[in-house]
């Protein structure tokens, strides 16, 4: 169903500043623009938002959706099914696939398949590297003329500097940013969660922040030397905040994202859940110091993206023991109103909530037709419950996989109805495909 | 597999409560009743005098299944435990496996519901992983021992230890025990270090840097110091560790004579034990690197009596889990 209107809401978009009661004109699907209460017409295409919050449809930089090759975890129909329930309009594929996403054809398929299946845009980030292996550049011209928007080595640090190097280089040329999962693979030496007094507790071998810390030190001073726009993945540590937060203050361009799970949970969930695969993710969680640094690059504009990292897993990956099971959480079906409770505890305003999801991550991807109801802009909507009591159970979820470490949370407040390009994709629990 | 539900609550390491298992299973020495741990030792006691007789076998687990299933190479614990279960009575069978799904083709999950559907009474684990015999303990109904799982815990070779300890000690409060090596990934410091301090003894860790576990203080609180020869003099009984070659590769320490140089056992060493010191190892010993033959040979070391005491704290564990569980 096409939308017209979207009468009587909440509406919140941080990238004009608007937080009032307003209706919101759609036509063609693009956004015309915001009018007084009672403007919209009472018609079949008016939808009424009393009482909800009406957002710009939300963006997720980082999530994996298994296609090709892994199916069996996450596809592109029930990942964006995933998406759409979370509110989310684009999202941005890792290309950690089987085979990796390293060839124009490859990024060709999936922007296809993604744009028949239509309940949302599937942006694809290319490999930095051939396989993901680190040795050589991956095809990033052509899979830049393919519609990538953007590369990544993602799960891998980029460990060759050299290669790095080139990278920044060749990507500049094409205006597009590299995306860096930041990790020095010796100081992680086999690790499986934060090393720090839970890990000496629970008798599990250490990744330590450092691990994070000193690869982004060292691809700042690359990325500033040879130039090129750095992004950092899933950003887990103090010293990485601080370190983001200089480099910021020097005028670097430099951006980064942090997960709904390293804001709310620590390291201390390893023991808590008794070595359960779902509190296993890379980078790991850390202790409180580091989520409060994160939580104050939040507010401090730091990190401008909120990014899921959702990484579906089957059983055949996580039904082992701690050490030897996957990294890796779900999170597109929890994510914003994992960051209502953000507001709720006081910790960023409202605003800042809804920017970290919209205009804030299409600001990193360097995006102006999405992530805000300006006018002409793409008539994507997340409409939310703000009162709608949840809990949290995978089973009744559209990820194929169950790997929330929030499984049983009670949230406040829910997604009721996405819009996409002018067309409802998910209404009251129903995706449109 | 299921998910785990409300995580969070959790705020310090402070408010961790008991993790041994214990009575149900045995996991872990961290939180083990006190009463409990020395039931067990007093139990043993027991089966330190039927391991003595000439016919050591007893009824009490008679049809009962055990199994050892090891996922690790392993041939002192896992004969230890056998003889154990078997001079109870029980029927023992040795399983051995491969930790990696990609290698063995199924998940250590196939494998847990595998072995559950078998009706054992008891599975002894032994894997690379920390955390295994919980995961195990998710996945079957019975009770389970973990008999060393990754670098986390080793709660029988603790068990074992304080009742050698407590033979040639008496009662260990206010007693200083050394532990001597690479306590950072060492199942068998991280089990000793709770029970002994749930046992009211002093721990002091002896080790360099590099086998410092990360915030010991914070995580495990226990002393720690580089320098054994001016602990040894107020030591009731240091414990040695047994250096493992694969931390060569880590960089953990340069070689192994500089490892004895700095760390390892000599007699010299022996003799700033106050007179009623005494001398572990869980075996096996590397002569040489972290003890010298003289001293491993010596008068003061307890080593076999600990070989003999992990089979009748293992009977007694098996008998405690299962005997008395009988209706």
């Amino acid at each position: 169903m096409m939308v017209r209107w979207i009468a009587g809401g909440r509406v919140i978009d941080p990238d004009q500043d608007v937080d009032r009661l307003a209706d919101l004109e759609l036509a063609d699907g693009k956004v015309v623009g915001l009018h007084p209460v009672g403007t919209a017409p009472s018609q079949e295409d008016t939808l009424d938002a009393s009482g909800r919050w009406v957002m710009p449809g939300m963006i997720d930089i980082h999530v994996h959706f298994r296609e090709p090759g892994q199916e069996y975890k996450e596809d592109l129909l029930t990942g964006a099914r995933a998406a759409v329930a979370g509110g989310v309009t684009t999202v941005v594929c890792m290309p950690n696939t089987m085979p990796a996403i390293d060839k124009r054809e490859v990024v060709g398929l999936l922007r296809r398949r993604a744009a028949q299946i239509g309940l949302c845009d599937v942006q694809v980030c290319g490999a930095i590297s051939r396989g993901l292996k680190g040795e050589e550049l991956a095809d990033l011209g052509e899979m830049a003329l393919a519609g990538a928007a953007c590369f990544s080595d993602d799960g891998h640090a980029v460990m060759n500097a050299g290669l790095l190097r080139r990278a920044f280089e060749y990507a500049s040329d094409l205006d597009l940013m590299l995306m860096l999962h930041e990790e020095e693979m010796d100081l992680s030496n086999g690790g499986s969660m934060h090393e720090g007094a839970v890990s000496s507790r629970a008798g599990l071998r250490g990744i330590p922040s450092a691990s994070e810390s000193a690869l982004i030190a060292r691809d700042l001073e690359i990325a500033h030397e040879f130039g090129g726009r750095m992004h950092v993945c899933h950003m887990s540590t103090k010293r990485g905040v601080e370190l983001v937060r200089a480099a910021k203050a020097r005028g670097w361009p430099i951006s980064a994202e942090v997960t709904p799970h390293h804001l709310f949970l620590t390291d201390l969930a390893v023991l808590e859940s008794h070595y359960h695969g779902h509190t296993k993710m890379n980078p790991p969680l850390r202790p409180w110091e580091h989520v409060e640094a994160l939580r104050e690059g939040l507010k401090d504009g730091t990190i401008e993206a909120i990014a899921t990292d959702h990484a579906p897993h089957g059983d055949v990956e996580k039904d082992e023991a701690f050490g030897c099971c996957a990294f890796g959480v779900t999170g597109l079906e929890t994510s914003f109103s994992l960051t209502r409770r953000l507001v709720d505890e006081g910790v960023i305003s409202l605003s800042r909530a809804v920017e970290l999801h919209t205009s804030g991550p299409a600001k990193v991807m360097n995006w102006n037709d999405r992530g805000t109801f300006r006018a002409g802009t793409r008539a994507d909507v997340c409409i939310f419950d703000p009162e709608r009591v949840w809990i949290v159970d995978p089973s009744v979820g559209f990820s194929k996989s169950v790997n929330t470490p929030f499984t049983g949370w009670e949230l406040k407040g829910q997604v009721s109805t996405t819009v996409f390009g002018g067309r409802v994709v998910y209404h009251e629990g129903k995706p449109a495909a | 597999m299921k998910p785990v539900a409300g995580l969070g609550q959790l705020k310090s390491l402070d408010d961790l409560t008991n993790r041994s298992g214990w009575p149900h299973s045995l996991f872990s020495t961290d939180g083990l009743p006190r009463a409990a741990a020395l039931d067990i030792i007093d139990t043993a006691r027991e089966m330190v005098g039927v391991g003595r007789r000439r016919v050591k076998k007893l009824p009490t687990l008679r049809g009962r299944t055990v199994i050892n299933a090891f996922f690790e190479n392993s041939t002192r614990t896992r004969v230890s435990f056998e003889l154990a279960g078997k001079r109870m009575g029980a029927d023992v069978i040795n399983f051995s496996a491969s930790a990696s799904s990609g290698a063995k083709g199924e998940t250590l999950g196939d494998t847990a519901r595998t072995l559950a559907a078998m009706n054992p009474d008891l599975i002894v684990i032994r894997h690379p992983d920390g955390g295994a015999p919980w995961f195990l303990r998710e996945r079957v109904g019975c009770a389970v021992i973990n008999a060393g799982d990754g670098i986390n815990e080793h709660p029988t070779q603790a068990l074992l230890d304080a009742l050698t300890l407590m033979e040639q000690l008496g009662d260990l409060e206010g007693r200083t025990v050394a532990i001597v090596g690479d306590v950072a990934h060492s199942r068998v410091a991280r089990s000793n270090i709770h029970l002994l301090h749930t046992l009211g003894a002093n721990v002091v860790c002896v080790s360099p840097s590099t086998m410092r576990p990360a915030q010991m203080d914070l995580a495990l609180k226990a002393q720690w110091t580089d320098d054994l020869d001016a602990l040894l003099p107020r030591c009731d009984a240091v414990m040695m560790l047994r250096i493992q070659r694969e931390r060569l590769r880590e960089s953990l320490f340069p070689h192994n004579r500089e490892f004895a140089i700095r760390f390892g056992l000599n007699p010299r060493r022996a003799d700033l034990l106050p007179s009623h010191g005494i001398i572990l190892h869980p075996g096996p010993m590397n002569r040489g690197v972290e003890i010298e033959p003289a001293v491993a040979d010596g008068d003061r070391a307890m080593i076999l009596s600990q070989v003999e005491n992990g089979v009748a704290v293992r009977m007694a564990l098996q008998l405690m889990l299962l005997g008395r569980s009988e209706s």
